[in-house]
């Protein structure tokens, strides 16, 4: 292998400080959540405690921290699996290039470019004009899948877009019908880029702010709940629950991505019956 | 019946059903509901269904409407040259530097896994780096490059923009990456053998190359910077003012006419500038 030329180690330490530019604020809250009772909201550290932790888990003055974190939760999960089913059944209906999908895909790039309040102002003056409640499960939700969908479709059409018909082909020779070409060959093929569309549906449902400020209704979602806090709290209970949001997404999104190696892996293994001696 | 379900385009369009369905209940129909609603007017406790332009004649009429749009491009053209020059750089090492796969594919995760947490805490974790008694400021003061803590790091443009380009960069270096890595390296080899420097590689193989990602990238980041409210009002501590500002606070005092004649406008803006970038690019094809 030639040697590297000094332009990589350049670019390496450049690499490395956008790392720690990325990394490092919430590496720092982080740490201060572990702050001493007295600590405040900066450095030094006033001691070390998981006082500020324990005190989440108590009654708090202000907002239900708990309550917001199940109605996330919920929601995400809700999202999830709506952005997952209507991407692929979206993915399925452009690669067949129908009349008007011209329509559909700009739509589908104005809901992503569209500046989030403005779906948030939309829909919340539709529903009390028609005089519904706005409620994080019916309007927020919608809401929601306004920005989960584009992310869900653009990865669909990058996954059609490289898919081999010649598999599809084989199956139709074979006899099978039209769903069962889909459930036995083009779903198993497709699974792993699935769990990377549940993952965009999950973690932008649970972490999105402005398209439910006016479409959640009398009860909060999290990141509703945290930014009220950040108006009226001031202590480093705010970094306490900042970092076991955050723990908990990191750990959602390895989740995620262990379950879409080993569906990766199972593919490659279900894919080839190579050495198994039948003919 | 079976032959009228298989054409093509009424399968297509069954398929494309319960998308078409959200999309046009929850992003057409708030379009036009905010359309409409832009042209009523407001009561101290309720809004009425009227039709004058009353409220886009004040929005025009104000001065404050031009400094605050103003200040809306400069946060857009200011982040749009920082996460360029940062994603592209970024993006560049990826895919030409690092030799293996699973390299590649570990740094790039890293990259984007901030993208999957939540980004108001991404905000308030500048809190204790930017304040006054932050990180930044007792570094400097113990380098003897201070002698007062800078008052503004933190609520000022500077932390809105650090801001900014902390959370959007992202969306410039997967594009520029996904780009890069399909530019044939025989190319490059080409190139060189032809007797081209390492700075003409760049400027005529390798950016011209590289165009639809940094083009994707631009729209993403142009539009979530001129969309944005809660950046802008969370590390300017109210200080500054964009256009998402405006509007949320029409919303707060309950202005929803005047809020949604904001709201048009900065569809519009929003839409011009989209309409111009997509003649350089063809995201269809970069699919």
């Amino acid at each position: 292998m030639e040697p590297r030329p000094r332009s990589f180690y350049v670019l390496a330490a450049f690499f490395c400080l956008f790392l720690l530019f990325l990394y490092g604020p919430t590496l720092t809250i982080g740490i201060l959540s572990f702050q001493g009772p007295n600590g405040g909201l900066t450095f030094p550290m006033n001691g070390v405690s998981t006082h500020w932790f324990f005190n989440l888990f108590e009654q708090q003055a202000v907002g239900d921290i708990w309550g917001s974190f199940a109605r996330s939760l919920v929601l995400g999960l809700m999202v999830m699996v709506t952005t997952v089913v209507v991407s692929v059944m979206g993915g399925l209906a452009f690669r067949k290039r129908f009349a008007g999908s011209n329509v559909v895909f700009y739509l589908i790039i104005t809901a992503l470019v569209i500046p989030s309040i403005l779906i948030s102002l939309g829909v919340g003056l539709i529903f009390s004009q028609l005089g519904l409640t706005v409620h994080w499960a019916t309007s927020g939700f919608g809401a929601q899948l306004t920005w989960t969908l584009p992310f869900g479709l653009l990865i669909m059409f990058a996954v059609f877009n490289r898919f081999d018909k010649s598999y599809e082909e084989a199956a139709r020779d074979q006899g099978a019908t039209a769903w069962q070409t889909l459930r036995h060959v083009v779903i198993p093929i497709i699974a792993p880029s699935l769990i990377g569309v549940a993952l965009f549906g999950f973690t932008l449902s649970y972490d999105e702010f402005a398209r439910t400020l006016l479409t959640a209704g009398s009860y909060n979602t999290l990141p509703l709940e945290i930014y009220g806090m950040t108006t009226n709290v001031t202590s480093p209970v705010l970094y306490a629950l900042g970092t076991l949001t955050t723990v908990f997404s990191l750990f959602i999104i390895a989740v995620f991505l262990l379950t879409a190696r080993i569906a990766t892996r199972r593919r490659s293994r279900a894919g080839s019956d190579a050495g198994k001696g039948m003919i | 019946m079976q032959r009228f379900l298989s054409r093509p385009t009424v399968s297509g369009w069954l398929l494309a059903s319960p998308l078409t369905l959200v999309l046009t209940l929850f992003l057409v129909l708030p379009i036009v509901m905010i359309v409409i609603v832009s042209f009523w007017q407001a009561t101290e406790f309720s809004i009425v269904p009227a039709f004058d332009f009353e409220n886009y004649e004040f929005l025009f009429g104000s001065p404050v409407t031009y400094k605050v749009f103003l200040n809306t491009f400069k946060y857009a053209v200011i982040t749009w040259a920082c996460t360029l020059l940062i994603g592209f750089t970024v993006a560049y090492f990826l895919a030409f530097h690092v030799r293996s796969q699973t390299w590649q594919i570990a740094l790039f995760l890293l990259c984007t896994i901030p993208f999957w947490t939540s980004n108001i805490i991404r905000m308030i974790s500048w809190i204790p780096f930017l304040g006054r008694n932050g990180i930044a400021n007792s570094a400097l003061i113990s380098a003897g490059v201070i002698d007062t803590p800078l008052d503004w790091l933190l609520y000022s443009d500077f932390a809105v923009i650090l801001a900014f380009v902390h959370l959007y960069t992202l969306f410039m270096v997967v594009p520029i990456f996904n780009t890069m890595m399909r530019i044939d390296k025989s190319l490059i080899e080409a190139a060189r053998d032809a007797g081209a420097t390492g700075a003409q590689i760049m400027w005529n193989v390798i950016i011209p190359l590289s165009k639809p990602g940094i083009m994707i990238g631009t729209i993403f980041v142009v539009t979530l910077v001129m969309g944005d409210f809660i950046t802008v009002r969370f590390m300017s501590g109210s200080q500054s003012a964009n256009v998402g500002r405006l509007i949320s606070n029409d919303i707060a005092l309950l202005q929803y006419p005047s809020a949604a004649a904001t709201a048009v406008v900065l569809l519009a803006t929003v839409l011009i500038v989209i309409g111009l970038l997509l003649r350089f690019v063809d995201i269809r094809k970069e699919l």
